[in-house]
């Protein structure tokens, strides 16, 4: 199977690969995936508590090229958004700018997975916080 | 030397013609293009007489008595097919129960499936150890009195594991049944003789022995017992009515030519392929921890090394190796899907290392030098995957991947 170029890229130059202490103010895991189905990833968001605008993202994945491709690029679009605008990437976006094949659409739906169980998560456990923040901002 | 690339180690999917081989194919394209079926004048002679002494040359390498015993296929799918098939049709009156393994070539399991399926047969997959291995026992518990055929493979195309061959043919001999081998894998890389081994039907191909694509051959004992196959192809009634079709001549002198060097090399070209497989494997699992060697550590292949690499995906280190290395992370018959090898998950490894698993297949163009570059180019691909894995950073932290309640698709 041949990989599309920006798949290439990703997986050459994976953009934003790593963990944040857990500790870290507006942090949000989602691990999604199972290893026996050659698939996990982790994807981390960093949520301004203020603003509710994701400041950083990183991620690990085990899986295939097209895998990391797909967590590399949602980091990617995930800096800058609110928490809002990123629960609206939908995998299909992840599919037309990776050119994922049609065997690859399933590591598109794991990153959405992963967008949406890193949000749940930074919900969760910062709901409160936010809330606070907001209200002292108005 | 400077190393050229890509190189390619993958040479359980296939091998390069040897040119030796190749330039004895040559002239039965063109000045020798006869009919081997034709009588009547030189063409035909000349044809024939280039595909008999193939046929000599391959029964030689296989320890056959006599050449008849061969029957030209198309490669070692249909050879496979052939000696299932054949022995079951031909057979039926006698019983319809077939014993093979888990870890044979699809080209053996698809067509016991379609018996299945059609209500011909009843199949029985025996389990492997954790090395690969059948265990004779087993065989023989699941012989039953409808059983016509055992079918065992010589040795794994994926892991490289050898089968006790004698031992098992034993087993189906006390029985009175057929023992069937598809030695694609094996043939010209390790010593087989089908008398000793007590073999009754063989599978083998020309392209694993630097051989051309297109020709295989199906060894059908002819003495003690003597074996009759139905033909799956009807037509002309060549091959001794086994299997009609035009001979493709050309491919076929090219077969015996590359079973007949690989007879004359086999000794030391299988302890310098083993060697540099050692080598390969040493250089590897002394960089890297938490890889393992799947297959038999002694039992195996002299060009066959497959070994997983935890936390990492196998397809992602093919992918970071494949601008250079030509590699293989399970049977090319199976590389189209994304389930992990059906071999290594029958090791009892679990399916995350199954999806890690890399195989490497060395071959009689590989160097020394390749193999240092690939060992090493391995090393830091996975150590760079494992920077990036989720699964490597657990484990790192002490936490037992298995204990986590994971949300399978």
């Amino acid at each position: 199977m041949a990989y599309s170029d920006k798949v290439i890229d990703h997986y050459s130059n994976p953009r934003n690969v790593g963990s944040f202490g857990k500790d870290t103010p507006g942090l949000g895991t989602g691990l999604v995936g199972a290893p026996e189905c050659g698939d996990v990833m982790k994807l981390q968001i960093k949520v301004n508590l203020d603003t509710g605008v994701i400041e950083d993202a990183k991620f690990k994945t085990f899986g295939c090229g097209s895998a990391i491709a797909s967590s590399s690029l949602a980091t990617e679009w995930l800096k800058g958004k609110s928490v809002d605008d990123a629960l609206k990437i939908k995998n299909t976006d992840i599919v037309n700018e990776l050119k994922l094949p049609p065997v690859k659409i399933h590591c598109s739906v794991l990153a959405e997975d992963a967008i949406k169980a890193a949000i749940r998560d930074f919900q969760e456990k910062w709901a409160e916080r936010q809330a606070v923040g907001v209200q002292a901002q108005k | 030397m400077a190393v050229k690339f890509p190189i390619f180690m993958d040479s359980n999917s296939t091998t390069p013609v040897d040119p030796r081989v190749l330039e004895t194919m040559i002239p039965y394209f063109t000045e020798r293009f006869g009919h081997p079926g034709s009588r009547n004048h030189s063409f035909g002679w000349e044809a024939e007489a280039g595909m008999e002494r193939a046929r000599e040359q391959l029964a030689r390498l296989i320890g056959a008595r006599d050449p008849k015993e061969l029957v030209w296929t198309s490669g070692g799918t249909e050879a496979d097919n052939l000696a299932i098939k054949g022995v079951v049709e031909m057979y039926r009156e006698r019983g319809d129960h077939i014993v093979t393994t888990v870890t044979e070539q699809r080209a053996v399991l698809d067509p016991c499936r379609r018996l299945e399926k059609q209500g011909l047969a009843r199949v029985t997959y025996l389990p492997v150890d954790a090395m690969g291995v059948v265990d004779p026992d087993a065989v023989r518990q699941a012989i039953t009195d409808r059983t016509v055929l055992v079918s065992i493979m010589l040795a794994n195309n994926e892991i490289g594991t050898i089968q006790a061959i004698q031992e098992l043919s034993k087993v189906a001999k006390e029985r009175g049944v057929l023992f069937h081998t598809d030695a694609t894998e094996a043939v010209g890389k390790i010593p087989i003789d089908v008398e000793k081994m007590g073999i009754d039907l063989l599978s083998c191909t020309g392209h694993k022995i630097y051989g051309p694509k297109g020709i295989g051959a199906l060894y059908v004992r002819r003495r003690n017992p003597r074996v009759r196959i139905a033909p799956m192809i009807d037509g002309g009634g060549h091959e001794r009515g086994a299997r009609s079709g035009t001979v493709p001549v050309a491919l076929a002198v090219g077969f015996g030519r590359a079973a007949e060097i690989c007879r004359e090399v086999m000794p030391e070209e299988s302890a310098r392929l083993a060697q540099l497989r050692d080598r390969l494997q040493d250089r590897i699992l002394s960089s890297v921890d938490e890889a393992y060697l799947n297959g038999h550590p002694e039992r195996r292949l002299p060009h066959t090394l497959n070994i997983s690499f935890a936390y990492v995906e196998g397809e992602s280190i093919l992918m970071g190796l494949n601008k250079e290395v030509a590699l293989s992370s399970g049977s090319a018959c199976t590389s189209s899907t994304l389930e992990p090898s059906y071999v290594i998950q029958a090791l009892g490894v679990g399916a995350d290392l199954a999806h890690s698993s890399i195989r490497y297949g060395l071959h009689r163009f590989t160097t020394g030098e390749e193999v240092d570059f690939v060992a090493d180019r391995t090393i830091d691909v996975v150590k760079r995957l494992r920077e990036m894995s989720p699964l490597y950073e657990l484990a790192k932290e002490g936490v037992d991947i298995k204990s986590i309640h994971w949300k399978a698709e």
